[in-house]
């Protein structure tokens, strides 16, 4: 099994060469800028208006500031950090666009096994998508959204993990559930909110969780899970685990107090948690230029003290490789890691959205065509002789097939019982709900035309 | 010429499956007006409020497409983007920016997408916001700022595209929290909540986005604040509420009538600082009170209504007042129509308290 080549060295190097690129403004030897500042006596230019600088300073140049989090180097010239790197921060792709590994490219070899699993996964959540999107449009379920274009980030990012790395997710993430072994019954008895589903029909569809899977159930308000990552984290370290947390998010989330929060927690702590962005453009009609002025969110992991990479998130070897690397980094380091994953929300935000609203066609259909993750990295498997288009149709119909009957199934299953109203509100059922749950009954019985049938009472 | 319409308008008003109607005497000249939906009302009072001063600003999640909720559809266009703009995702963001707005005097008029979503704005609120006025001695204020946001059961909305977080703010002084229960209403409250010299919490029904239709005058009104609307005269018992949950009041008020029961309905309107003088006076006539929100019962503002009333009215009342809420659970998404104070759950009551 091959090793990414030199994983700690050449890998490491070649992302943080990126990071490292000069981002200063001012050259060295431009007078100072005139500044007024009435005499002061900082190092930092303080040469009044039209004066030199008075030969008492000149020693500054030689002087070192020792200060908390080390040395500081004092200069003469008064310069400010650009508010922009120049060139944008490179992004780390294995695949190129014809499904093709780029020459000379350092990535985490994939066994057959894994890497057919992982398209196979790709092909399920996208038949998924689809026919619950479907299934919703029907008015079968009340709501559904689509991870139609990041089924690579979804995918092989899950593949790079162990099942025991704990997973807080977003929501645009249900591929790394399916990977790990939630079967389609199980989606769809969550969408359905049946007496089957987890969560006990108490939250909108696809808010999925696996305790079995090491999966958090999904919360609707945006980058909560973060701090909370870093906190599961924490904790997987002073447990001495060999896993870490690993965290998803979107572009919109970075914006939240909380991703600050989490980032700066997470260094500090030195926590084994990976923060996988997924920037895919929008956050619902939002685009990124409205979102942050910074390159990405990459760059943002430097100024917390995070390592950091960009990835191509519509290319599945980057992904795997780029996850593979930093989860053997967080643990065995005891850091944190961001992963900034470039791609693309191809699907309306959700079922409540139309994105032709506020973005233009063309857009979309690129990258559904031109950047799918999947075609690109079915040349790549076809390319190994590993896949087919007799066994993609053969596969695509039984999955078809089985999401069908497990929507079924879970359509007719019977929502869970009443008193589940009350229950897990807190360990047990307090007086006040006691109390409430008896005079619920009361007007069920007396008002049973006001309630749904298929609420078991 | 803003004109502030106390009880002058609408009867009649045409209204969908939530139906809604006031009972005032309607003046002719403010009744010109198409029927149009809640969130149309609201888009119409944005607009004039941008209309009315050069220095009033919309932003939030969204808002620069029109929001999710359509509220602010055209706005960007016919004001241009500098002020009316989408927000980096981040609810303290906007409150604290919107706080820094208003106090250099301008009206801010910022959205939280979801009232479900206050929360990270939370401290801005009811830190900063609430107390800007007083802790300065009145140097300095953010009055112009008003924030938006749409709350309330949708029947599929779950945990957290259903709650009414409106008591939170109710218990912070400085704050104004103004609730419309229809079209009309909202674009004339938004109005006054826009120009009020106070930081106001706008919440909006969205259930009624596109439910509630009515007649809406086009032009600039406004209706006050701090004032409650008797909307339905009543003898036997007087049943308080707000927003959505008022259409749900109206309907029990059908079916008790039936039944020989004659109830007067008050609108609270502006849930703090409230009209407690309006229902007193009801109260008094009536001796029974029935207090209504979705909000869980327990420590909801039906709570406050409920102790005030038995204050002043102690000697009046023949029944205990009742309340009719939403359940101390997490707003449930399949056990939605368990959850919530229907319009049974409320004739119950009534006659309960009646028959006391
Ligand atoms: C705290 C909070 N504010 C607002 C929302 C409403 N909302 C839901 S998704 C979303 C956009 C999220 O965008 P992004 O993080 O980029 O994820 P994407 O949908 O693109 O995957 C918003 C504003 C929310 N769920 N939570
Ligand atoms: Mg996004």
């Amino acid at each position: 099994m091959a090793l990414i080549c030199h994983a700690r060295s050449t890998a490491a190097r070649h992302f943080m060469r990126g990071l490292y690129a000069s981002n200063v403004i001012g050259r060295r030897n431009s007078p100072p800028i005139p500044f007024s500042s009435g005499g002061s006596e900082r190092c930092f230019g303080s040469a009044r208006a039209g004066e030199s600088v008075s030969p008492q300073y000149d020693d500054c140049r030689n002087q070192v500031l020792d200060f908390p989090g080390g040395k500081v180097a004092f200069i003469p010239e008064m310069r400010f950090l650009s508010e922009s790197t120049g060139e944008r921060i490179s992004c780390y792709r294995v695949l190129d666009d014809n499904g093709q590994t780029i020459s000379g490219s350092s990535f985490k070899e994939v066994t057959r096994e894994v890497a057919v699993k992982m398209y196979r996964d790709m092909i399920t959540l996208q038949v998924m998508d689809t026919i619950f999107y479907e299934a919703q449009r029907q008015g079968r379920i009340s709501f559904f959204l689509t991870s139609t274009g990041e089924e690579a980030i979804n995918i092989a990012s899950a593949a790079a993990l162990s099942n025991e790395d704990v997973v807080f997710p977003q929501y645009r993430e249900p591929g790394v559930l399916l990977w790990r072994g939630f079967t389609l019954q199980e989606f769809a008895n969550q969408c359905f909110g049946n007496k089957s589903d987890y969560g006990k029909g108490r939250q909108m569809p696809i808010h999925y969780g696996s305790r079995k899977y090491n999966y958090f159930t999904i919360s609707s308000p945006i980058a909560t899970q973060l701090p909370q990552a870093v906190g599961a984290a924490y904790s997987l370290k002073m447990d001495r685990k060999e896993a870490c947390a690993v965290t998803y998010f979107g572009d919109g989330g970075t914006s939240e107090g909380d991703f600050h929060a989490a980032l700066n927690f997470a260094a500090v702590t030195e926590s084994p948690v990976i923060f996988f962005c997924r920037n895919n453009g929008w956050a619902i009609s939002t685009p990124t230029e409205e979102q942050f002025r910074s390159d990405g969110v990459v760059i943002r992991g430097q100024a917390y003290g995070i390592r950091s990479i960009r990835v191509d998130g519509n290319d599945a070897l980057a992904v795997y490789s780029a996850v593979h690397l930093a989860r053997e980094m967080a643990i065995s380091e005891a850091r944190p890691i961001l992963i900034e994953a470039l791609t693309y929300r191809v699907g309306h935000h959700s079922t409540s959205d139309d994105s032709t609203k506020y973005r233009p066609a063309d857009e979309i259909n690129h990258w559904r065509t031109e950047r799918d993750p999947i075609s690109r990295y079915r040349k790549w498997i076809e390319r190994n002789g590993w896949w087919c288009d007799d066994v993609e149709s053969e596969f695509r119909s039984s999955v078809r097939k089985e999401l069908l009957q497990a929507i079924q199934v879970a359509e007719r299953a019977q929502k869970p019982p009443l008193k589940e109203l009350f229950t897990d509100v807190y360990d047990v059922v307090p007086s006040n709900l006691r109390e409430q749950e008896q005079v619920l009954y009361q007007t069920v019985d007396k008002y049973p035309g006001d309630y749904p049938s298929d609420v078991p009472i | 010429m803003a004109m502030v319409l106390r009880r002058g308008i609408s009867r009649g008003l045409v209204a969908a499956t939530r139906s809604l109607s006031t009972s005032f005497e309607v003046e002719k000249s403010t009744r010109e007006g198409k029927p149009i939906n809640l969130f149309s009302a609201i888009n119409q009072a944005l607009h004039i409020a941008l209309e009315t001063d050069p220095r009033a600003y919309v932003f939030g999640e969204d808002v620069g497409f029109g929001g999710v909720f359509r509220c602010t559809t055209g706005l960007a266009d016919r004001f241009g983007r500098n002020r009316v703009f989408n927000t980096p995702l981040c609810e303290q963001g906007i409150a604290g920016f919107a706080i820094g707005l208003a106090a250099m005097g301008n009206r801010a008029i910022a959205e939280i997408q979801f009232a479900d979503y206050i929360y990270p704005a939370f401290d801005q609120i009811v830190n900063e916001a609430a107390k800007f006025r007083y802790r300065s001695g009145n140097e300095f204020n953010c009055g112009g700022l008003t924030i938006r946001s749409p709350y309330g059961a949708v029947g599929h909305g779950g945990h957290y595209h259903s709650q009414s977080p409106e008591a939170f703010f109710c218990h912070v002084p400085g704050l104004k929290v103004v609730i419309p229960r229809s079209p009309l209403q909202a674009k004339g409250l938004l109005l006054s909540s826009i120009r009020d010299p106070n930081p106001v919490v706008f919440f909006e029904p969205k259930w009624l986005y596109r439910l509630s239709v009515e007649e809406v005058p086009e032009q600039d009104y406004m209706l006050p604040l701090s004032e409650a609307e008797v909307i339905r005269q009543g003898s036997d018992i007087t049943l308080v509420g707000w927003g959505a949950q008022i259409s749900v009041l109206e309907q029990a008020c059908d079916a008790a009538a039936k039944d020989g029961i004659s109830c007067e309905l008050i609108d609270l309107r502006t849930l703090i600082p409230w009209d407690k003088d309006t229902v007193e006076a009801s109260v008094k006539k009536t001796g029974r009170l029935i207090v209504s929100h979705e909000a869980p019962v327990t420590g909801g503002f039906g709570a406050e209504i409920s102790s005030s009333i038995a204050e002043r009215c102690f000697l009046r009342l023949e029944a205990p007042v009742a309340r009719v809420c939403g359940l101390d659970t997490p707003f449930p998404l399949v056990y939605e129509p368990f959850y919530m104070p229907t319009k049974n759950k409320i004739l119950h009551a009534i006659k309960e308290t009646v028959s006391y």
